[in-house]
């Protein structure tokens, strides 16, 4: 019908980051220190951010890209095994 | 059945990193845990709520499932077609509202009780940060008692209504309370919903840092006092029979309070008139697990 209006269907897709390098909003940083972490992966389950994974040696491995630091891992640790840290400037 | 975390661990979730949820969003925590359990036949209908903004802005979106955002009162209305429509076309979808709880328990309560009438076969999940939090901290009702919010400056003067026995009266086939502090039994309510037929709903106690002024960290620990000090029960209403799923010991509700600015300043007598009310609650959800049936 030649209006020459481009049609833009509103749905958004699906994509991490989709509000940025959240990572960039951290005060603070988790540092998991694997000689006391015993795999509960209580870590992993209640991070609100989904940026545990399980990494390469087993242990737990933070996405630091995403992380926002908020630090409800290390608050739900049984082992206190991960330390917030101040970022570095 | 009973989930483990070595169950939740295999599934995938539909969250992905990096939203505009505020670090430490008790929203977000619940909404892994249940896309996890729900699994990937999954449509989500979201109201207006916080939940519209964890999504990200267009043209992005935090969420990997099918969603459809909807006006704030329509949100049940809105999950009742699309199960419909799926049931036509011949598809067996898991259709879940993921509500605020303004969009419940005031502005979507009468489409909300209209599909639990017609017991419509959909998920409605309210998660319950107790405010409208994603305009401002305005009170809600389901803003508990003497809580500060930007419009209860001296404390909330009333009671919240208690919206899972407002829809188990309904006599729908399940209801139940969760909270984000309590991630297992959580997932074992949704697995639980997953398999009932007709009409579910699950509400959800849901930290937010931003608005109870509650450190950052404690989000889990925060919804963890709030069943361990009896304020918020967990239980579930099946075919009404009520059971109490998770029975702690009692610790005071000082406890609970001090976590959270949004409660400061209380008086003892303040305090011991809320303790008072969470033990009346707590002995009357005793009473009612003991008879045949609620409703």
């Amino acid at each position: 019908m030649g209006l020459g209006v481009p049609i833009i269907i509103p749905v958004s897709k699906p994509s991490k980051g989709a509000a940025g390098k959240t990572g960039l909003w951290r005060v603070e940083r988790p540092v998991v220190d694997e000689d006391k972490c015993i795999k509960c992966w209580l870590c992993w389950l209640y991070c609100p951010e989904d940026v545990i994974t399980e990494g390469a040696n087993g242990f737990p491995q933070i996405d630091y890209t995403f992380c926002k630091g908020c630090g409800v891992c290390a608050d739900v640790c049984p082992t206190k095994a991960i330390q917030m840290v101040k970022e570095e400037e | 059945m009973t989930l483990t975390i070595h169950d939740l661990r295999k599934e995938s979730g539909s969250y992905l990193p990096g939203s505009a949820a505020c670090p430490g969003c008790g929203a977000t925590l619940a909404f892994r845990i249940a896309s996890r359990v729900l699994g990937p036949n999954t449509v989500y209908v979201v109201p207006a709520s916080c939940f519209s903004v964890i999504q990200s802005p267009f043209p992005k979106s935090a969420i990997s499932a099918p969603l459809y955002n909807i006006a704030f009162p329509a949100a049940a209305a809105t999950a009742s077609g699309v199960y419909r429509a799926y049931k036509m076309l011949g598809k067996d979808i898991n259709v879940v509202v993921w509500a605020g709880d303004g969009g419940t328990v005031d502005i979507g309560i009468q489409a909300l009780s209209g599909a639990a009438e017609r017991g419509e076969d959909i998920i409605y999940v309210c998660y319950d940060n107790e405010a409208y939090m994603n305009t401002g901290i305005q009170r809600s009702g389901a803003t508990p008692l003497k809580a500060w919010t930007k419009t209860t400056p001296t404390g909330k003067r009333e009671m919240p209504k208690d919206m899972p026995m407002i829809v188990a009266a309904h006599r729908v086939p399940y209801v139940a309370t969760a909270s984000v502090g309590y991630p297992f039994d959580l997932a074992n309510k949704f697995e639980k919903a997953k398999r009932i037929r007709g009409f579910r709903y699950i509400h959800i106690f849901s930290t937010c840092p931003p608005g109870w002024n509650s450190p950052v960290s404690k989000t889990a620990e925060v919804a963890k006092l709030a069943v361990d000090t009896y304020f918020w029960p967990l239980y579930e209403i099946e075919n009404g029979k009520l059971r109490i799923t998770v029975k702690p010991r009692k610790r005071p509700l000082k406890e609970f309070l001090e976590l959270q600015d949004r409660f400061r300043g209380l008086s003892e007598e303040e305090i011991e008139e809320l303790e008072r009310i969470v033990m009346e609650k707590w002995n009357f959800l005793l009473h009612l697990e003991k008879s045949e049936r609620v409703f």
